[in-house]
């Protein structure tokens, strides 16, 4: 296997009980790449972060990620290897306030022996301070987080998701319910986070995807329609036809 | 205007203990002996609801077989007691085994001649026990209903192995410490028992400080992550299977120190500590205290058997439509408990219902923030 791929899916099915929700997919990513994934709905796009994460195991094929195979292993051993994940509908600790929603994601190692004795450390405590600023919730440290807006969670998630230091970032619609302007700022925010880290996002919002200015995956019926940046897989006669139908505006 | 708050707070907390202590203290002069020995019941009951506010209250876990540890940390002291006291017995062992003709002590009563073995096994016995339980259960992510029905199912179990167990436990008639010796004096004694509820305000105090310290900072907050959202949990590199098993562990270790308490105050631990209705009570004087407020669990515990056997004296029979009345309406109209309820400013919203207070117009804290600048 090449060393340039950070990750490596080969030959993916996944068959629920005959209904193939992916077949045969195949998809590399590189180390520092931003990667949007976008597919009609049923594409498989969501059972493929399931895949990569451990929550589903795939009938046939293999998942490499830095070199090892994920298949088999479970999920939270996954996320200490360096993937975490953003869920569809923000997924966050509505009941613990925003800092220690960040502290549970900066926390290592993540054992209850770690958890229960000893204090956090100051370098994990600036680093919630620092991704407090990023998300711009600054002010919000000691808010219930089931007291945020939409938007607000949805950047909550995202700050937890980079408090883990994870390698690879799977984001699922990050900009489902946002504003317009909430929607640019994640955007950047995304941008931003690629290079250092190696990104994917799944979503439908075209305009979204547009301005992430990166490669695109097109989904559909379970295997990789197409590749290539916006203006490519836009000519792309396929994809016209499964997916954007005529062009869009 | 914060600042007073704190410095309130702080107020009542102090004369809250000193109150506490001096009642403790005081108890055993104020209450005639069959009030106190009540009282010190309902107070060991307070440890093991204590667990099953860790479990259900703070990690979602809704046990419904609390009676098993409870009862194991209840035969772990009764079978000391039993073996201590049976020198005048034939065979030397517990009068009991002679009614099934049994001459040689079983071999699992043999550590028990050791009241340093007794000490330990109490509340660790139990803990494997609850520990084994959960690991199995909770690695197969078995949750919700699922866990609920098969910790009563593990009830029924240990209710019938011990029931039928005559030649090894005495079975349904359970084993007597009322009139057994414990350090050269009669465990049902006045004196003895007035040590046991001394003890026993002492280990609740000890257990609400223990739980305290449980679910205070991160690993607390896992729990409570775990109960709200337990994939979460998982994808950001937790194992929720082992913090589950810790605290159900936990909560076993309580409810067998809690049982031993009960039994040696009671003066009898028998398979009735593992019916059905008694754990799911165990469930209810926590939902009506408050869940996860710890110090809910407690009052719920001591008010709900207080209420009962007050109850019980006046209009015998009538208890069980209280109780199941109580239950009803905690879950419709208080669903957060008593406890609860106080804390989510409940007191306050019903006197405006009634329109005696001044209703709130925007949120708690913008108010406070213009009432302080009204001040400036």
């Amino acid at each position: 296997m090449n060393n340039k791929y950070l990750l490596n899916l080969i030959d993916i099915t996944v068959s629920f009980e005959g209904f193939l929700a992916l077949n045969k997919l195949n998809l590399n990513l590189k180390k520092g790449e931003l990667r949007a994934v976008i597919g009609p709905n049923g594409a498989g796009k969501t059972t493929f972060l399931d895949v990569i994460t451990g929550k589903v195991k795939p009938t046939k094929g293999e998942v490499i990620f830095k070199g090892r195979s994920l298949v088999g292993r479970k999920e939270h051993k996954i996320a200490r290897l360096g993937i975490g994940r953003k869920f569809q509908s923000p997924r966050i600790f509505e009941n613990l306030t925003v800092k220690e929603n960040l502290e549970l994601s900066v926390t290592t190692p993540k054992s209850p022996l770690n958890l229960i004795n000893k204090s956090i450390k100051d370098d994990q405590i600036n680093e919630i301070e620092r991704l407090m600023k990023i998300v711009n919730l600054p002010q919000k440290g000691d808010l219930k987080a089931g007291s945020l807006s939409h938007g607000q969670k949805q950047w909550l998630e995202i700050a937890m998701l980079v408090g883990q230091k994870p390698d690879l970032m799977l984001v699922d619609e990050p900009v489902a319910g946002l504003t317009d302007e909430e929607t640019d700022l994640t955007a950047d925010l995304l941008k931003s986070l690629s290079g250092e880290n190696t990104v994917v996002v799944i979503d439908h919002d075209m305009e979204f995807i547009r301005r992430l200015d990166s490669n695109v995956s097109v989904l559909n019926q379970g295997t990789v329609l197409c590749e290539g940046t916006m203006e490519t897989i836009q000519k792309d006669q396929k994809v016209i036809d499964v997916y954007l139908g005529r062009p869009e505006d | 205007m914060s600042l007073s708050k704190i410095k309130f707070d702080k107020k009542i907390v102090l004369s809250f203990w000193i109150i506490l202590i001096a009642l403790i203290i005081a108890a055993p002069t104020l209450l005639p002996v069959f009030r106190l020995n009540l009282l010190g019941r309902y107070l060991s009951l307070s440890i093991v609801a204590l667990g099953v506010d860790l479990i259900w209250g703070y990690t979602g876990l809704l046990s419904l077989g609390q009676g098993i540890f409870f009862a194991l940390g209840g035969y772990c002291a009764a079978m000391y007691l039993q073996i201590t006291s049976s020198s005048e017995f034939p065979n030397n062992i517990p009068e009991f085994f002679a009614l099934y003709g049994v001459e040689k002590l079983p071999f699992f009563w043999e550590p028990f001649r050791s009241p340093v073995f007794t000490f330990f096994a109490i509340w660790i016995i139990p803990a494997l026990v609850a520990g084994l339980i959960g690991f199995l259960v909770f690695r197969n992510r078995i949750k919700g209903v699922y866990f609920s029905i098969l910790t009563q199912a593990s009830l029924l179990v240990f209710f019938n192995f011990f029931n039928g167990q005559q030649k090894l436990i005495n079975g349904t008639n359970g084993l007597k410490t009322d009139v057994t010796q414990l350090f050269g004096q009669m465990v049902g004694s006045e004196s003895m028992q007035r040590i046991f509820f001394w003890i026993t305000a002492i280990l609740v105090i000890t257990a609400w400080f223990f739980a305290k310290w449980v679910v205070k900072g991160r690993f607390g907050n896992i729990l409570i992550g775990i109960r709200d959202d337990e994939p979460r949990v998982r994808f950001t590199g937790y194992n929720p299977v082992i913090f589950k098993t810790i605290i159900f562990s936990i909560a076993g270790g309580l409810a067998g120190i809690s049982g031993a308490l009960y039994t040696v105050q009671s003066g009898i631990v028998s398979p009735q500590f593992m019916t059905v209705p008694f754990s799911i009570e165990m469930v209810i004087w926590v939902a009506v205290g408050g869940r996860g407020t710890l110090l809910g669990a407690i009052l719920g515990a001591v008010f709900i058997n207080y209420a009962k056997s007050l109850v019980s004296e006046a209009l015998p029979a009538s208890w069980m439509f209280i109780q199941g009345g109580l239950f009803i309406l905690v879950v419709t109209a208080l669903p957060e408990g008593v406890l609860g309820w106080i804390k989510g400013d409940g007191p306050r919203n019903l006197l405006q219902r009634f329109g005696l207070r001044r209703k709130i117009e925007t949120y708690p804290s913008l108010e406070i923030n213009s009432k302080e600048k009204h001040n400036e």
